[in-house]
């Protein structure tokens, strides 16, 4: 077959009009096999009806006695919210920051006005287990998968957990109820 | 894959791999140094064209695998959520389904190509056989996933398709249970055809690689179809074939594109955009445009199993092809008679298309059976006896001698854009002759979203909203829209505010909370338009026993025949706006008196457009009900046009993405294939 002039044997110092020819061709082939790749890509995203689903929610908090919590789901994860005894909100408050592996104060995770209620994204953020709330050494909340304890400030006290639990978006529409996202 | 490989591996890495592994080797022996001989038409390109096909094929359906629901209640909706809400999910489902027709207009020709210039003759029975087996594959894959969208002729496709084994005497009515998983068709049968659906495309991607080895053991046919004999026939396969086929596939995506992107249900049929139901047969049960011939051959014959049998019998008997056809010439380039036959041949495949599109009665029963018998005769009668009695002219000593004859380039040419178009055009005049009721047709209005640079006039569908709104949703649900599509680009323009507002204004039915109960509130963005009636029973008592249907799919759902000549000029002028004349005449076709002799059955209304001319529903609006404060003139006419383009919409949100990214995908595949061309061109100039 060698004997059949192929085209890419002749050596050539310059580029010429064919070599032009030829990598014009390629670069626009290059360029649109790069195009068609984005449709596919780009369908693996959360798609509009999940997006419209994310909406915020508004949460009723009458029924949530102190020292009680509810879980409630947003964008399909758990959000403890807990309404806090003022021993908790006390102890959360009284920690010094250099107790703290993430070090955040209970202000800084809390709103002005409604110091009792302490809302967290209730996922470990070890490894995404859901911590169960008033258990654990801190009265916060205590991991069941790999031992991490969150006080009641949903700070990370102990364990593997590298960072507090997250403070989800949220404002209080009214004093009884909030609206998070 | 044949013979010890000519490959020398260069850098120490691959001397290392090919020891442990020749892979390098086999790809170069198959698809670099193979030699195909050098006079090879345009035709050839169609191998390359199809393995682009089914690589297509399964990346796009793997997609939608991760987006669809295998469930009789979740799949119809969620073929509609892939096309509206799935980020570019109209473009891969439209993709799929117009890749699905491309793939088979592809085999055809491919197909055709092997019988005209006898490339299944010895040495290479084994190689058409093995594709013959890939070509039943895409049959059984084909119909399978025509099911999965769950429209009405998805169910009655495969409660058709399914009974064809029921004729089998003593083992049928076993099997016909064996596939359904049940008393009917239903959720068993449409969860284990998801499953076959998407295992068989990857079995038909393992006889392609059978097929593709069969043919690199004996070499390429040619149009000569005589032998490579020296290296002077031949060149390698790599730059000549490879671009030669790269530059095939591209003129290919142009017109697949033309689908995709400016006629995606073209090739469809509008009944399916109907929700599966299992107790109202459509009128007009008819398959996918590539079943027709072998459904007119089923149709033809009288009895049930001599039927079935024909019709598996016309596949079968491309399998005996090799021995059926005695003549030792292979390419009917040398066969004067056989020639003339071939062509028969294809018209009568043609012509059994177009009667298996038509009502089984009177004159096409009969059509049907004469060209069922020259289906069968020409395989069975003309080419036994014709290799025995035709003579055949001179065949060219060697392929170069071939070559230096002609220059017959321009004329393949040609035949492929021709056949191609006539294709297109085929397939498309099916959907018209479906529904060919007779009569007049209604009334083709001006719409600003039609051609391919059609878009949505926003104050044209606001004041059409507000019909919507105002008269149609007392009855009608909306219920794949969501009021969020109101704000979104391509709709009709309102704002986030504006959309909250209207969803405010409706109730929605929430719950259960905490105590168990049920409760109102006001709607938000992601809720959908959903019907004023609870349940499809109480929609249905509350009109005089017909249930108003769901408006979202409306717009598609509807159409009639536009006749012969006109849908082939509806193919070049992407015509396919039946669905809104309908809609817009149906609104003002209501006459107050019946005409002579048309008994009209009690709390029913005459209307001259509804099939059957009785309709349920009373006349919905009349001219000055809806009070439009942009001065548009408050009248019936501009009314139907209104609340038909907004149906429009609602119907496709997505239309003017899918027009904008078609001209810019169009003129970028124009640009590949010029550039290719020139490429091809410069390469080949030395063999030439």
């Amino acid at each position: 077959m060698k004997g059949l002039g192929i085209v890419t044997t002749e050596a050539s110092a310059e580029p010429t009009r064919r070599d032009f020819l030829y990598i014009a061709t390629g670069a626009v082939a290059a360029v649109g096999a790069a195009a068609a790749v984005w449709p596919f890509i780009s369908q693996m995203n959360p798609d509009a009806s999940t997006i419209a689903a994310g909406a915020p929610i508004e949460v009723d908090l009458t029924p949530i006695a102190q020292g009680q919590d509810i879980k409630v789901f947003w964008r399909g994860q758990p959000i403890y919210i807990m309404n806090r005894t003022p021993k908790q909100v006390e102890e959360a408050r009284n920690t010094p920051l250099s107790d703290l592996k993430d070090p955040q104060t209970d202000q800084a995770r809390t709103k002005e006005g409604h110091e009792n209620w302490l809302v967290v994204v209730g996922i470990c953020t070890h490894l995404g287990c859901i911590p169960i709330a008033h258990e654990g050494k801190y009265d916060g909340f205590f991991c069941p998968c790999h031992g991490s304890q969150y006080d009641s400030s949903g700070r990370i006290r102990q364990g593997p957990a590298p960072l507090n639990l997250p403070i989800p978006p949220y404002q209080f529409v009214s004093d009884t109820k909030v609206q998070i996202g | 894959m044949s013979g010890p490989s000519t490959y020398q591996p260069q850098s120490p890495l691959m001397k290392w791999l090919e020891q442990r592994l020749p892979i390098a080797g086999l790809v170069h022996s198959s698809f670099i140094a193979y030699p195909t001989p050098r006079n090879l038409n345009y035709w050839w390109t169609f191998g390359a064209i199809l393995s682009m096909m089914l690589a297509v094929q399964i990346v796009t359906g793997i997609v939608l695998a991760m987006h669809y629901t295998p469930h009789v209640d979740l799949a119809f909706d969620s073929v509609e959520r892939i096309v509206r809400d799935v980020n570019y999910g109209w473009l891969l489902r439209n993709m799929h389904a117009a890749g699905a027709s491309m793939f088979f207009i592809a085999v055809y020709v491919h197909m055709l190509r092997g019988l005209y210039y006898g490339s299944y003759k010895a040495p290479r029975e084994v190689l058409w056989i093995l594709g013959v087996i890939i070509y039943l594959l895409m049959m059984a894959t084909g119909f399978m996933g025509y099911v999965l969208p769950w429209g009405q002729m998805s169910f009655w496709g495969a409660t058709v398709i399914t009974n064809l084994f029921s004729a089998f005497p003593v083992v049928g009515d076993s099997i016909v249970t064996l596939l359904w998983g049940g008393y009917s068709v239903g959720n068993p049968t449409l969860n284990r055809f998801f499953s076959l659906h998407y295992l068989l495309p990857f079995v038909i991607a393992g006889v392609v690689v059978l097929h593709v080895w069969a043919l690199h053991v004996t070499g390429q046919n040619n149009p000569a179809g005589v032998e490579p004999k020296t290296e002077k026939d031949t060149v390698p396969f790599t730059p000549y074939a490879t671009l030669k086929d790269v530059f095939g596939m591209s003129c290919f995506l142009v017109f697949y594109s033309w689908f995709i992107f400016y006629m995606p249900n073209y090739l469809g049929d509008a009944e399916n955009y109907v929700p599966a139901n299992p107790g109202v047969t459509p009128p007009h049960i008819v398959p996918e445009w590539y079943y027709l011939p072998f459904y007119a051959i089923l149709r033809s014959i009288p009895n049930k199993l001599l039927g079935v049998i024909a019709m598996f019998g016309a596949i079968i008997v491309l399998l005996f092809l090799p021995w059926l056809d005695s003549c030792k010439v292979r390419s009917s380039r040398y066969r004067p008679i056989a020639k003339r036959f071939f062509w028969g041949f294809v018209a009568t495949c043609l012509v059994l298309g177009w009667l298996g599109s038509k009502p089984a009665e009177g004159i096409y029963t009969t059509l049907g059976q004469v060209f069922t018998f020259f289906y069968f005769a020409y395989f069975l009668i003309v080419l036994p006896v014709l290799g025995r009695m035709e003579k055949t002219l001179p065949l060219p000593n060697s392929i170069a001698e071939d070559v230096l004859n002609k220059g017959k380039v321009t004329k393949a040419v040609a035949g492929l854009v021709a056949v191609l178009f006539a294709g297109g055009l085929m397939v498309g005049g099916v959907q018209p002759a479906k529904a060919n009721e007779g009569g007049e047709n209604p009334p083709s209005l001006q719409w600003s979203f039609a051609g391919p640079f059609g878009t949505y006039d926003r104050a044209q569908l606001q004041r059409g909203f507000k019909i919507y709104k105002e008269v149609c949703s007392n009855c009608h649900s909306l219920k794949l829209l969501q009021y969020r599509n109101l704000a979104e680009p391509g709709g009709p323009g309102f704002t986030v505010e504006q959309a909250k507002a209207i969803a405010a204004e409706a109730q929605i039915k929430d719950g259960p909370n905490d105590q168990g109960e049920m409760f109102e509130r006001p709607g938000r963005l992601a809720d959908t338009f959903h019907s004023p009636f609870p349940n499809e029973q109480a929609a249905r008592a509350a009109n005089g026993g017909a249930a108003p249907p769901d408006m979202s799919l409306l717009a598609k759902a509807r159409t009639y025949s536009r006749g012969f000549p006109q849908f082939i000029f509806d193919f070049f002028t992407q015509f396919q706006e039946q669905g809104p004349n309908y809609i817009a005449a149906l609104l003002q076709g209501y006459e107050d008196t019946p005409p002579e002799g048309f008994s009209l059955p009690d709390g029913s209304f005459y209307n001259k457009w509804y099939p059957g001319h009785s309709i349920k529903m009373p006349p919905p609006i009349q001219s000055g009900m809806v009070s439009y404060d942009d001065g548009t003139p408050e009248t019936l006419e501009q009314y139907a046009k209104d609340v038909t383009s907004f149906l429009m919409w609602a119907s496709e949100p997505h239309m003017e993405a899918r027009k904008r990214l078609g001209l810019q995908v169009m003129i970028f595949l124009i640009i590949l294939s010029g550039l290719l061309y020139f490429v091809k061109r410069k390469v080949w100039s030395n063999v030439h």
